[in-house]
């Protein structure tokens, strides 16, 4: 069952409303965003030198290495921090920016698998290799995934809100182990890849991959921003689209008084939408 | 395929879902922002 509601005046008339998910904070940071990503590529793909030993290979760790931090920590960061502060709270706020954040996360782990295979080929030979960073990395993504299939599938909102909230502990739990895996088990990966006292990388190399991060970063919080507003609307839909829609039946099903007719004639019969006598009929 | 090849893979797919990602949550909210009426449009 859908409900359409007129658009208001001041939105028909382009005032105060903002239509969709957009607002002047995210249109200015937008903005940012594109400028932002174009100077990334033109740095990433043109401006840098490759490397000594990687060649232009080197031209997908400034994508691969920004995507991984932004989806492991920041966005798996946010995923803990919502998890935790709706099963604290018990408020929606929490639980739609844990699953805003989560979504998010599986997008850019997935392309930080993505990226990292395709860098891996040229580089170590193969796409693929069960070591230890690499499998723990498969293991969030599959978490993320599965906390997703848990949003999508339960439709209690509380039940849903509590187990997803229990599921995305669970993959932020992974994520210190992605982190120290290359510390604790010898493997293909190398070791941190850039420590920041003492970096191995310098001047417009260095700079693309500072540069780099800062672009994904402000992507990420463009996204999330929309994406939590989107997951708000859509919770407001459900929660009050069917109350909206019985009161909307309510209105119609009651009887309208009797207008004064001067020349003492019967009103006209008034024409039925047939979409609402079968939906009414279908009700009753 | 030499090492270009697979960073233009990785580009070329990277953005094709980021921007399919963007363009979905952008006109799903339209839609739905058309569903809720403004007094119920917190966080916007």
């Amino acid at each position: 069952m859908t409900t359409t509601v007129q658009p208001t005046a001041s939105r028909a008339a382009g005032g105060a409303g903002p239509l969709g998910t957009g607002s002047r904070f995210t249109r200015v940071l937008g903005i940012v965003v594109l400028v932002m990503v174009a100077f990334q590529l033109a740095l990433a793909l043109w401006w840098s030198p490759p490397e000594l030993l990687q060649g232009q290979a080197v031209r997908l760790f400034y994508l691969h290495v920004p995507m991984a931090i932004t989806g492991g920590y920041l966005a798996v960061g946010l995923l803990a921090v919502g998890s935790i502060g709706y099963l604290w709270k018990r408020t929606p706020f929490w639980d739609l920016l844990a699953a805003s954040a989560g979504e998010l996360a599986l997008l850019f782990t997935g392309l930080t698998l993505l990226t990292g295979s395709l860098w891996g080929r040229p580089v170590w030979g193969t796409y693929w290799e069960w070591d230890p960073r690499l499998t723990l990395t498969a293991v969030l993504f599959l978490l993320l995934v599965g906390y997703r299939a848990m949003r999508n599938a339960i439709t209690d909102p509380d039940v849903r809100a509590r187990r997803s909230a229990v599921i995305g502990l669970l993959a932020a739990a992974d994520v210190p182990l992605v982190r120290l895996s290359v510390d604790w088990w010898r493997g293909l990966h190398q070791t941190t890849t850039l420590n920041p006292l003492d970096p191995e990388l310098d001047g417009l190399m260095l700079f693309t991959f500072f540069f780099s991060m800062v672009t994904f970063a402000a992507l990420f919080l463009w996204l999330l921003v929309h994406r939590f507003r989107l997951a708000w609307l859509d919770e407001q839909v459900a929660a009050h689209g069917l109350q909206d829609a019985i009161a909307e039946r309510r209105r119609e099903a009651a009887p309208a008084p009797a207008a004064p007719s001067a020349a003492g004639e019967a009103p006209a019969p008034r024409v039925a939408d047939p979409a609402v006598a079968d939906a009414a009929g279908g009700a009753s | 395929m030499n090492a270009t090849a697979y960073v233009a893979i990785g580009y070329g797919l990277s953005a094709i879902a980021l921007i399919t990602y963007t363009w979905r949550v952008l006109t799903r909210g339209r839609r739905v922002s058309a569903e809720v009426p403004e007094e119920r449009r917190r966080w916007m």
